[in-house]
């Protein structure tokens, strides 16, 4: 009908998981998402996995982004994206991962359904683009 | 309704968490087909009791809703929570930060916490808010609880869509003038002054204290005008109307509902949150006024008033929405403010213009209506 606004947003999820107190990132892409017009949720410090999981189903995110400086990735990420499979979001949730991610750790996050992972040095802008060409469509 | 929405609707029945997301999604975005969705949850409403929580920024909402939720599991029962957060007026982004401080029942699925913002569209919110406490209500929650910044007469609309309202006051947020002031305790069902363990709480639960007491001797709830339009109906009541200085019950004024015995004195709970202290205190008195409701017979009243809000809400978006369209026909906005400002025409004319077919529309509908309504009356 033609009386019904569309007022579509997209939202994410910018989570801390694991032991890992180091969240300027996660603040400075909190705050460009949130100049860029999008929602943002942000999970705070010290996250476990089951955590971020829960919070990404309820608020029924577009946009995950896992930032991990802790070198946990290669276990934390599989465990996140379980869950998101458990209850059926991993499919249409777009997976960020941000931090300091070694070359060989980065295509064994890419299958477990990564969509793109920022190292060091990435711009605000690039993200930002990122999210906006391939934040799912549902 | 397409396929698509009534497995959608069977899974949110059914307990599934993603199909509650998605459907809460779908009426926020106001996305095709949200309508059928919303009239067809209405069905399976109606069990959970809705409280909403308001306070200034940082007086301890968010803490308070995770303690009430946490208490709530306890008891066995399962709780909604939506924390609304503003959002910016410029770029339409917001970071809904409520969820961080909600850490007692993170891993408890059976608490669903969900966050929402403005996007910009004026009273859209209560709307979806409302909307959004059906989806819960439906899907099976025993309480929901609606946390919000309680500015704004916004805000105000949306915690209005809540059975009792608990309204933070901290410690030390000015005289009483300051209190008497804010429109925000006019809505309180139960004041809550929480971090109690901070200097000035004693001072402010008496200021609180006196300000319910001026309204039930009707010194300044009643006739003397501060309540604007409202206080010639307070002014009618007798004396022992307690709820006068909160204004609660402006509701049932209007219906004659209370008497002097049986009206509701917002009492005033001393909570450290932080330390889940008065929590149960605050549940028992969130359950009295429950019982209160009920037996008041207040509850369908308030509910009926809320129908009727909501009906007139919706009714106003879809007419704006068919008047957009016709402002399209006309040219558009932006050349008929350039017509206003060389000077050629006036704002009223241009909407009496634009009125115009329609108020014609309206009138033959009318003509034609006329006999058959006239017999049904």
């Amino acid at each position: 009908m033609s009386s019904e606004q569309e007022a579509e947003s997209i939202r994410c999820l910018v989570s801390k998981v694991g032991l890992d107190g180091h969240d300027r990132g996660a603040h400075v892409i909190a705050r460009a998402f949130r100049d860029a017009g999008f929602e943002v949720i942000y999970s705070g410090l010290h996250k476990a996995p089951d955590e971020v999981v829960q919070a990404a189903v309820q608020e029924d995110v577009d946009v995950l982004g896992i930032s991990i400086l802790s070198g946990a990735h290669n276990t934390l990420v599989p465990k996140i994206m379980d869950g998101l499979e458990e209850y059926g979001a991993k499919d249409d949730t777009l997976v960020l991962v941000g931090g300091v991610i070694p070359d060989e750790d980065r295509p064994a996050l890419e299958d477990e359904g990564v969509a793109a992972i920022f190292g060091p040095g990435t711009s605000i802008e690039e993200t930002v683009d990122f999210v906006r060409e391939n934040a799912p469509q549902r | 309704m397409s396929a698509a929405d009534d497995q959608l609707l069977e899974e949110l029945l059914a307990g599934k968490h993603r199909a509650l997301a998605r459907t809460i999604s779908k009426i926020e975005n106001r996305s095709p087909g949200y309508r059928d969705l919303v009239s067809k949850l209405y069905a399976h409403t109606g069990e959970a009791d809705v409280i909403g929580i308001t306070g200034s920024p940082g007086a301890g909402k968010s803490t308070l809703v995770d303690k009430l939720a946490e208490t709530y599991r306890e008891r066995g029962e399962t709780v909604g929570v939506i924390a609304i957060d503003p959002s910016s007026p410029f770029t339409g982004g917001a970071v809904l930060g409520d969820r961080i401080r909600m850490a007692s029942t993170v891993g408890d699925m059976d608490v669903f916490v969900r966050s929402m913002s403005a996007r910009g569209t004026l009273g859209g919110l209560s709307t979806a808010t409302a909307d959004a406490v059906k989806a819960m209500d439906a899907f099976g929650k025993d309480k929901i609880i609606i946390e919000t910044v309680g500015a704004g007469q916004n805000e105000i609309d949306i915690v209005r869509t809540a059975d009792t309202v608990g309204v933070l006051v901290p410690p030390g947020s000015g005289d009483s003038i300051q209190t008497l002031k804010a429109g925000i305790l006019e809505i309180a069902d139960v004041f809550v002054v929480n971090k109690a363990d901070r200097p000035g709480a004693d001072r402010t639960v008496k200021e609180l204290m006196e300000m319910i007491d001026l309204g039930e001797g009707g010194g300044f709830g009643g006739g003397s005008g501060h309540h604007g339009p409202d206080a010639t109906d307070h002014a009618t009541h007798d004396a022992g109307d307690a709820a006068d200085v909160g204004g609660s019950n402006a509701d049932s004024a209007d219906a004659d509902v209370s008497d002097g015995d049986a009206s509701w004195r917002p009492p005033i709970v001393e909570t450290v949150a932080t330390k889940g202290e008065g929590i149960d205190e605050l549940l028992s008195e969130f359950a009295t006024h429950q019982t209160y409701l009920e037996e008041s017979g207040e509850q369908a009243e308030n509910a009926r008033q809320r129908y009727a809000e909501e009906i007139r809400t919706l009714l106003r978006e879809d007419v704006n929405a068919l008047l957009e369209e016709r402002l399209q026909d006309a040219g558009g906005v932006e050349a008929l403010a350039d017509a206003v400002r060389t000077g050629d025409t006036d704002p009223y004319t241009i909407a009496d213009d634009l009125l115009e077919p329609v108020e014609e529309c309206l009138e033959g509908l009318k003509t034609e209506e006329t006999p058959e309504t006239s017999s049904q009356s």
